[in-house]
């Protein structure tokens, strides 16, 4: 009897012995409160990096079986991130809140959103060079995106075993662009053309043309890249809804109820991908320098073809907008017009930002879409 | 000489930063104002007192409306 008592008093520190035994399930609940503590104390991505660093404890405590089959969040994973229904949801929502009109207004500013995209390709590269298997590196070129749900669906279709490291990686360097972006924009310019003064004249956007954009670009860019069309299809139906004006109630829906759902549950998975054992090796490091150095080289990207513009137009375009060419939104947008003001008090360049911008959202998915289709094309996929 | 300054961007007045008979210097921050849910300061074009202020905090402006007088 008393024996029995001991023994079942002693499965009560099973837990304890197993954190003993591997100090990596330590530093990953380490690693969850920090970006726990870097969302509510550093308002960095709260909605995300909340959900993340909790699900990163949760699957962390030895003998965790959330993630194990059946666990509750391995349903939720295996329902909505396996199938890469949860980044395709978020999208209907992004498409929802994106006003594409400064794009359209001048449509000139899309190419610095093409532009800003190609850190991708040149991550690409230097993962393979690195010896990254051709999914895996493909998945690590995808942070240079700066867009988290693209990132997520690539990689859960492609290389699900790198999840954790990408989506943390694209989440919190997107919260650091600000961060990440300026000394790069100063070094690659001349005060003289930080200075430059873009005047805002406002061009009104036609009704048809605001609801063109989103068919237009779903069916050229589907025939063009079948494989990219659900990120293509899903972005453009949420932008039409809105732009539709008759169907509020469910552009409602997909920018406040369904997004707010689907960050949740992306959230918690993505943190219990983060298990100690597979997450603690060097490869995670070089994933998260490579992503760094990714949103780096589109920012450099971005400006460089400013510059180019700006010889083109004889010095009408002020370069600095080529850095909101990321799809950071509007995160980027604001960079720009913050560091554009400091330069030159007279200089306002956020509608010139907000319009790369914008064109950073579809030039992203648009990238991510073609490199689908050239990799289908060779036969890697 | 009046100089007027002038709104760069479509956007909410949040703030106006100063009142009617002001002395202001040339790139002082005289109002704040919402684009993009962004808040962006704008600087008087020059120095001089301030004349009239013609908007109003919280009113819709477009660009190139004038926000404020000085003389």
């Amino acid at each position: 009897m008393e024996d029995a008592i001991i023994k079942g008093l002693l499965g009560l520190t099973v837990g304890f012995q197993h954190l003993l035994i591997d100090w990596r399930n330590v530093i990953m609940i380490l690693v969850g409160g920090v970006l726990i503590w870097l969302g509510i104390k550093k308002d960095c991505e709260p909605l995300l990096l909340l959900p993340i660093g909790f699900g990163c404890i949760l699957v962390n405590i030895p003998l965790s079986e959330v993630m194990m089959k059946d666990g509750f969040i391995r349903i939720i994973y295996d329902a909505g991130i396996d199938t890469e229904l949860f980044p395709l949801l978020i999208f209907i929502g992004i498409g929802a809140m994106t006003d594409f009109g400064p794009v359209l207004a001048r449509p000139s500013t899309f190419l610095l959103g093409a532009a800003g995209q190609f850190g991708i390709f040149l991550t690409l590269l230097l993962a393979l060079a690195l010896g990254f298997p051709k999914l895996e590196a493909i998945s690590i070129g995808i942070i240079g995106a700066c867009d988290g749900p693209t990132a997520i669906y690539v990689t859960s279709k492609f290389a699900p075993q790198i999840l954790g490291a990408v989506s943390v990686a694209a989440y919190s360097y997107m919260a650091l662009v600000p961060v990440i972006q300026p000394p790069i924009m100063k070094l690659l310019t001349t005060k003289k053309e930080r200075e430059t003064i873009m005047e805002y004249k406002a061009k009104p956007v036609s009704k048809t043309t605001k609801l063109l954009f989103p068919l237009v670009i779903t069916v050229i860019g589907g025939l063009i890249a079948p494989k990219g069309l659900p990120l293509l299809g899903t972005i453009m139906l949420g932008n039409f809804m809105r732009e539709s004006g008759v169907v509020e109630r469910l552009t409602k829906a997909s920018e406040n109820e369904i997004a707010n759902v689907v960050t949740l549950f992306l959230g918690l998975c993505i943190g219990c991908t983060m298990v100690g054992p597979a997450f603690i090796k060097a490869q995670t490091l070089i994933i998260l320098a490579l992503g760094f150095l990714a949103i780096c080289l589109d920012t450099v990207c971005g400006v460089c073809f400013g510059k180019i513009m700006r010889v083109v137009t004889g010095g009408k375009i002020n370069p600095l907008i080529g850095a909101a060419g990321i799809s950071a939104f509007p995160m980027a947008a604001r960079v720009v017009q913050k560091e554009g003001l400091k330069y030159n008090k007279r200089n306002y360049l956020l509608m010139h930002a907000m319009g790369a911008n914008a064109g950073g959202q579809i030039g992203s998915v648009i990238a991510a879409a073609i490199m689908l289709a050239i990799l289908a094309g060779m036969g890697v996929i | 000489m009046s100089t007027e300054v002038k709104s760069p961007i479509p956007g909410k007045i949040v703030e106006i930063l100063v009142n009617v008979g002001d002395q202001v210097a040339e790139d002082e921050e005289i109002i704040v104002m919402e684009a993009m849910k962004m808040k962006n300061p704008v600087y008087s074009t020059a120095a001089g007192s301030v004349q009239e202020i013609k908007v109003k905090e919280g009113e819709e402006v477009n660009e190139d409306q004038v926000l404020v007088v000085l003389g």
